[in-house]
């Protein structure tokens, strides 16, 4: 074939002039890190406060993994939760009886790593239905799967059973919140803005073409189910040191919906609505606790509200251009300008 | 061998219920193609319904058992008016999450108003007849009895009725019937009120047979429904019946024979793999996409 | 030696024979049109090649290689693109990213270069972006780059359908009712479009038409289905004459 040969531009020297946000995030990150070191080791946040933002950050990791397979897949998965248990007894299981005790700190970030592992192990034995079942049907697979996971941790006495796991150290500090929070976030839209990422979004509009497209399907699902799977079992870790006490029953399916409210109060296929989702409806209860158990009541009221009057919840299918990477924004305006310089460069 | 027998009256028990529940799940997705979450808390509504007359009402139980259903049918179709039918037109998993807040709000009103597990008092004098070395008792047999009798009811209004025909004909093409001088909206109305119907009456034959009731009773028996749905063949009505009786059957041979812990364990992976054999249930049929 | 060669593939829905013994050999550079009445089998045949069916019998050899067995992907990527009967664009995404998508068969980075944007990553995407948006500029769509694929008029879904089928970078393209919905002056801008892809691509084609216009007007030789038998195969004119086709066709709207 007569192939449509490319020039390779190179970037000009005033690239970041084009999008002025070129240091946002590293000064973002950096600056986050930095004054969450400074909490943790200066104590001057109220600790309620420390917690709720552990607490937030854990539920965005939640959320915006299982965008991933919800939003930008398109399917309906139930067992996140599940998923989350996988990471959340790992790493117990490594800190309380394997790692020596006094060093437990150190180890954390392997403690917490192996978590994820192990559930993006599991997110890929769970990849393999969904090659041949799609809709209602895998979200029973995913359903099925969380009460295994539920049912298998309350039949096994070495972890406690129904009565659970306990004895971790308080682990779960502000500054590897953020530090994981950050890293998911910045994966998954790695991730997003790939062509494995446009794979996964084809999937969602009509996998059919999309495999005649040439995009290796099972490939793509095997990816998102791993990668989304992996940041709900790290989730589950750090879920598991800030609680410092687990049993099955907190990962049941009632987690999973508490995870799909944030994803589709935020919106669907937008790592920005994720993270809104998540902030909103963690401190939202939080806000709400006077009421009581009144609050269990005004929250799905105000989410069904929510799904009428719109339904593709906050941001639906749209991102904040924060999130989109600098080479996306830029690469056609750069492609124009060549153009118009030396229309001749192309064909 | 009668222990055998014995376990099998008690999976035709749990099984009829489970089945009641699951054709209000079949029958609302072969209309709009929607999965009702909330339908497994409105069964529990129905359990409290039954509560409520029985204790404050005092009355016997075929008025608490009609009152019960018509209770929670009128619920359903307020449901269905005020939070689905404005969804009907948005992305179908925003119907879900709506019905999974409407579940919510159930579980957690209830809660507010009632903190505590409820007991019902017994409506019908239990009678146990013993032949041989069985004991039967008739409230096993009442609920069974009862249940079959409303499938069957239902079976014929599916089957042989106008309304049921427009039902049928809503699940097969939507754009079509309104043509034809049916009003979609009233048969979707009806369709919620039977199905949810069938769930109350579920709800209050499980509060006679377990009597201890709470709020949070329907996630779980909600969510098993929902399997013997799939099960059957989503949106098939014979199917959820024998998804609920293959459901009840196993869980109770499970729990006969094996730590009762197993159970769910058991349960799940057997549906895996039924939907690995049979992916689109028992007597679902599978829709391949056109190219 | 021919590019493609169709030996004698059979295939059958619940026992129905969709499409019987069908043999065609197509020599690179050929356009080739099957034509037949509604329900003749004509797409089945395309989704054959292209892997959606797997063939009950016969075998599909692109260049010597055996295509019976692989997945669409797979089919994809060894060289046979296609577009659809009804329109089967990535709706809700750009019309960049439903052309970049195409480039899946091609990318030489890695999944983990992709999750840490590490690598090969940015070369390749600067590579397929460009490439992308040349073929959008040739199709003249460079201009909707970001607009949402649903968003486009019907005529430029169509261009766009068979712009993302080139980014695979076919030998062989399958076209599946190119004119549809098209009025006759459409149509002969079309005639002179497929010519034009042709030579600009070095693309041997295979189109269904029912517009006879289209088909006697450009395709080289024929091939007549008629409830999954071909009937008939040749020149345009041995057709035109060919009494057996004028038979299938009674009763249909036969424009010539």
């Amino acid at each position: 074939m007569a192939s449509i040969k490319t020039a390779c531009y190179t970037l000009p020297a005033h690239w970041h002039t084009l999008t002025g946000n070129k240091y946002f995030w590293p000064v973002f990150v950096l600056a986050g890190l930095a004054f969450c070191m400074a909490v943790d080791t200066f104590d001057f946040v109220d600790l309620y406060l420390q917690l709720i933002l552990i607490y937030v950050g854990i539920n965005i990791i939640l959320t915006v993994s299982l965008n991933l397979i919800n939003g930008y897949m398109g399917e309906f998965s139930v067992g996140h939760a599940g998923f989350m248990a996988v990471g959340a007894y790992i790493a117990s299981l490594l800190t309380v009886y394997v790692f020596p005790p006094g060093a437990v700190g150190v180890f954390f970030p392997l403690a917490i790593l192996a978590g994820g592992i192990g559930a993006a192990l599991v997110g890929f034995l769970v990849a393999i239905p969904s090659f041949k079942t799609r809709g209602d049907y895998l979200a029973i697979v995913t359903l099925a799967f969380c009460m295994i996971v539920k049912s298998v941790l309350e039949n096994i006495d070495a972890v406690g059973g129904p009565r659970g796991l306990l004895g971790m150290e308080k682990l779960t500090t502000l500054p590897w919140v953020f530090f994981w929070t950050a890293l998911s976030v910045w994966v998954i839209r790695n991730l997003v803005y790939s062509n494995f990422g446009r794979g996964v979004l084809s999937i969602r509009e009509d996998e059919i073409a999309s495999d005649l497209m040439s995009v290796n399907t099972r490939q793509v699902k095997i990816i998102a189910f791993v990668v989304s799977s992996f940041f709900a079992g790290i989730a589950g870790g750090l879920f598991a040191h800030a609680l410092q006490f687990i049993n099955p029953r907190m990962f049941d399916i009632l987690k999973s919906t508490d995870i799909l409210i944030m994803v589709y109060l935020g919106g669907i296929a937008s790592i920005s609505g994720s993270i809104l989702g998540a902030v909103i409806y963690t401190i939202l209860l939080e806000i709400l606790r006077p009421l009581g158990i009144w609050r269990m009541v005004l929250m799905p009221l105000m989410l069904v509200l929510l799904m009428i009057y719109r339904p593709r919840g906050i941001m639906g299918m749209r991102e904040a251009r924060l999130f989109t990477p600098l080479r996306d924004l830029v690469t056609e305006k750069l492609w124009r300008q060549k153009k118009k310089e030396a229309p001749d460069a192309t064909d | 061998m009668a222990y055998i027998f014995q376990q099998a009256l008690n999976a035709l028990q749990l099984g009829s219920i489970y089945a009641l529940i699951a054709l209000g799940y079949t029958m609302v997705y072969g209309i709009l193609t929607m999965i009702n979450f909330a339908h497994g808390d409105l069964f529990m509504v129905g359990a409290f319904f039954c509560f409520i007359i029985a204790v404050y009402l005092h009355l016997s139980f075929i008025p608490t058992l009609l009152l019960s259903m018509m209770g929670v049918a009128f619920l359903g179709v307020v449901i269905e008016r005020f939070a689905y039918k404005p969804l009907r037109n948005a992305p179908r998993v925003s119907a879900i999450i709506t019905a999974l807040g409407v579940g919510l709000f159930l579980e957690n009103f209830t809660l507010a108003l009632s903190p505590y597990p409820k007991h019902i008092p017994p409506l019908l004098t239990n009678v146990t007849w013993t032949v041989g070395s069985l004991s039967l008792s008739s409230l096993q047999m009442i609920v069974i009895v009862l249940s079959l009798c409303l499938m069957l009811i239902l079976d014929f209004i599916v089957r042989h009725t106008k309304a049921g025909m427009a039902m049928r004909a809503i699940s097969w093409d939507k754009t079509v019937v309104p043509l034809m001088g049916v009003s979609v909206n009233k048969i979707i109305s009806l369709t919620f009120a039977i199905g949810t119907g069938l769930g109350g009456a579920a709800g209050v034959m499980y509060g006679l047979a377990y009597p201890v009731i709470d709020p949070y009773m329907g996630i779980m028996v909600g969510w098993k429904a929902f399997i013997c749905a799939v099960v059957g063949g989503i949106g098939n009505i014979r199917g959820a019946m024998i998804g609920g009786f293959i459901l009840g059957g196993v869980e109770i041979m499970v729990a006969a024979f094996l730590p009762s812990t197993y159970r769910d364990f058991v349960a799940f992976t057997l549906l895996l793999i039924l939907l690995i054999v049979r992916p689109y249930g028992i007597l679902g049929k599978p829709h391949p996409q056109k190219v | 030696m021919p590019l493609i060669e169709i030996n004698k593939i059979t295939h059958r829905f619940a026992g129905l024979c969709a499409v019987s013994d069908f043999n065609l050999a197509v020599l690179p550079h050929e356009l080739i049109g099957i034509i037949g009445p509604n329900g003749a089998g004509k797409t089945t045949v395309f989704n054959l090649i292209t892997g959606v069916y797997r063939a009950s019998e016969g075998s599909i050899k692109l260049e010597g290689k055996e295509l019976v067995g692989l997945t669409p992907h797979q089919i994809t990527s060894s060289g046979i693109a296609r577009t659809f009967q009804n329109i089967r664009l990535f709706r809700e995404l750009s019309v960049l990213d439903n052309v970049r998508i195409a480039h899946y068969g091609q990318i030489a980075y890695t999944p983990a270069e992709a999750l840490l944007h590490i690598g090969r990553f940015h070369a390749e995407e600067k590579r397929i972006t460009n490439q992308a948006m040349d073929l959008l500029s040739i199709f003249k769509l460079d201009e909707s780059a970001n607009e949402k694929a649903k968003n486009l008029p019907y005529g430029l879904q169509r261009r766009l359908e068979i712009a993302r089928a080139l980014a695979t970078e076919p030998r062989l393209l399958l076209l599946d009712e190119p004119a549809a919905g098209m009025n006759p002056n459409e149509i002969i801008q079309l005639m002179e479009f497929i010519r034009w892809i042709r030579q600009t691509f070095s693309v041997t084609i295979i189109l269904i038409e029912h517009q006879m216009r289209l088909v006697m007007g450009i395709c080289e030789r024929l091939v007549v289905l008629d409830f999954g038998a071909t009937i008939a195969q040749g020149l345009p004119s041995q057709i035109q004459a060919n009494p057996k086709v004028m038979e299938a066709y009674l009763g249909e709207e036969v424009v010539l």
